[in-house]
């Protein structure tokens, strides 16, 4: 790099359309919004569910999923090892260092995320709505969309900490990505490789990016929520 | 117009030896009683008589303890719509109040079409049309109770139950609702209602139903009940209540 001021070249880098760093940023997403999606696709109506039932075992249910969300994501990312490696039960979809592999190690890591802050929702929901969503018959599975619905404001909250918590996190990836370049490297393992090598300008470039992602997204959920709160008439 | 969907009616409701206790302490106790179709009927009782109780049982939101509860061709279910329930704090979904209406008929299972149709028709039956787009949580009590009555008359329900609907409103808010009451009952929908509140029993009963600490103490024509309770209970209920 000819500049000497890393932060003066990860500048130019950004703004010079680097196709090396635009391909590890669309990676990135690609990969992080996939196991977004799949843990929220599970995780609200499963978090409803669990806000709604009551069975034995439920209450080990709740903190399992609980003590999950602070799963370190190297454990994570090495339960998928095991299960991807060639010896593993997985091993002959031959998925590891793939994005494929990364996307799973994310949702592992975000599900118990979205699963803990949609049953704490809609649990507060349901006690307030349980006896007139059952007089209209508008109970068990029925009443799923009814309160994820109208549990929407605070539900982006679980979105935000699942996106979060999947865009930084950088030990799953590594082990089961094997940040193989223009294939399994993401912001993060990009970052962790170029600072190891003393390519700073790289890794700061991409250090602005993630931040600014995560800035845009978490401000954009931010100001949807107060309009939308607003012109909804949310009291609180 | 309200009336029954196909035509035959769930009533009487019939109940028998109805019963229900939490952690040992008795709630209600065998209670026996039919609900026809004629009339208004009030159950009226002390704070902690049971009759909100009562009418969760009837409605099936509550699985008596003891005994049966049926309507004329089984056992009471909730989320029957041929019996609706508006409650003493109305209820009302995080969205707006014409789409309060659409999801209560999208969960008796309209098409599209005719659940907009209906939902229009009851805004302006009960002049409610101005409030369609406004978010049902921030209009005022008297209004959130007048759409939870509206909600429940898209139903067409042939019973409705009422939990002390007007407890918390004030006269302007009493009148609108005892009004929507009234066109309840004119289009053959069966009133079964709560209240502490002897003026609008007086306005409002065909026929009392007096609970006294859980168990049924008399059931009297209104103009009987009002003039000479057969039951002491009643009376001493009566007296204490009649300073005004």
């Amino acid at each position: 790099m000819s500049e000497s001021n890393p932060f003066v070249a990860a500048w130019l880098l950004i703004v010079s359309g680097d196709p090396t760093l635009a391909g590890i940023v669309a990676l990135s997403l690609r990969v992080t919004l996939s196991a977004l999606a799949i843990a929220l696709v599970i995780g609200l109506p499963g978090g409803a569910f669990l806000a709604m039932s009551r069975f034995p075992g439920r209450g080990l249910l709740v903190i399992g999923c609980n003590a999950l969300m602070g799963l370190p994501p190297v454990v994570a990312g090495l339960a998928i090892y095991l299960l991807l490696s060639r010896a593993g039960p997985l091993g002959p979809l031959g998925l590891l260092f793939t994005p494929s592999a990364m996307v799973m190690a994310q949702t592992v890591l975000i599900l118990p995320i979205v699963l803990s802050l949609s049953r704490q929702v809609v649990e507060d929901l349901w006690s307030e709505y349980e006896e007139q969503l059952r007089s209209l018959g508008c109970s068990g599975a029925r009443a799923i969309p009814t309160l994820l619905w109208d549990g929407r404001f605070s539900l982006v909250t679980a979105v935000l900490a699942g996106f979060g918590r999947a865009s930084a996190e950088v030990g799953a990836v590594l082990i089961v990505g094997g940040n193989i370049a223009g294939h399994t490297r993401t912001i993060t393992t990009a970052i962790a490789l170029e600072t190891a090598k003393g390519e700073l300008a790289l890794a700061l470039g991409l250090g602005i990016i993630l931040l600014g992602l995560t800035l845009v997204l978490n401000g954009g959920a931010y100001l949807m929520g107060q309009y939308a709160r607003r012109s909804a008439g949310q009291p609180w | 117009m309200v009336s029954a969907a196909d035509g035959s009616s769930i009533l009487p409701l019939t109940l028998r030896g109805v019963g229900y206790g939490v952690a040992g302490r008795v709630l209600l106790d065998a209670v026996d009683l039919e609900i026809g179709p004629e009339g208004r009927t009030l159950i009226l009782g002390a704070n902690g008589a049971g009759k909100s109780l009562l009418l969760r049982l009837c409605h099936g939101l509550l699985q008596p303890g003891a005994g049966s509860i049926r309507w004329s061709d089984g056992p009471t279910r909730a989320g029957d719509p041929r019996h609706a329930m508006v409650f003493q704090r109305p209820i009302l979904l995080r969205r707006s109040a014409r789409a309060n209406i659409l999801h209560a008929l999208a969960m008796i299972g309209l098409p599209a079409a005719e659940r907009r149709y209906r939902a229009e028709e009851t805004l302006a039956r009960f002049g409610l049309g101005a409030l369609a787009e406004r978010p049902a949580r921030v209009l005022s009590g008297g209004e959130q109770q007048r759409l939870a009555m509206a909600r429940a008359w898209s139903l067409r329900p042939q019973v409705l139950f009422l939990d002390e609907p007007t407890a918390a409103l004030d006269p302007a808010g009493t009148r609108a609702v005892e009004e929507m009451i009234a066109a309840f009952a004119e289009g053959g929908t069966k009133i079964v209602m709560t209240t502490h509140d002897l003026a609008q029993a007086r306005r409002l009963a065909d026929e009392v139903v007096f609970l006294h600490q859980g168990r049924l103490a008399e059931r009297t024509g209104a103009a009987e009940f009002f003039d000479m309770p057969a039951s002491t209970p009643a009376r001493s209920f009566l007296k204490g209540e009649l300073p005004w």
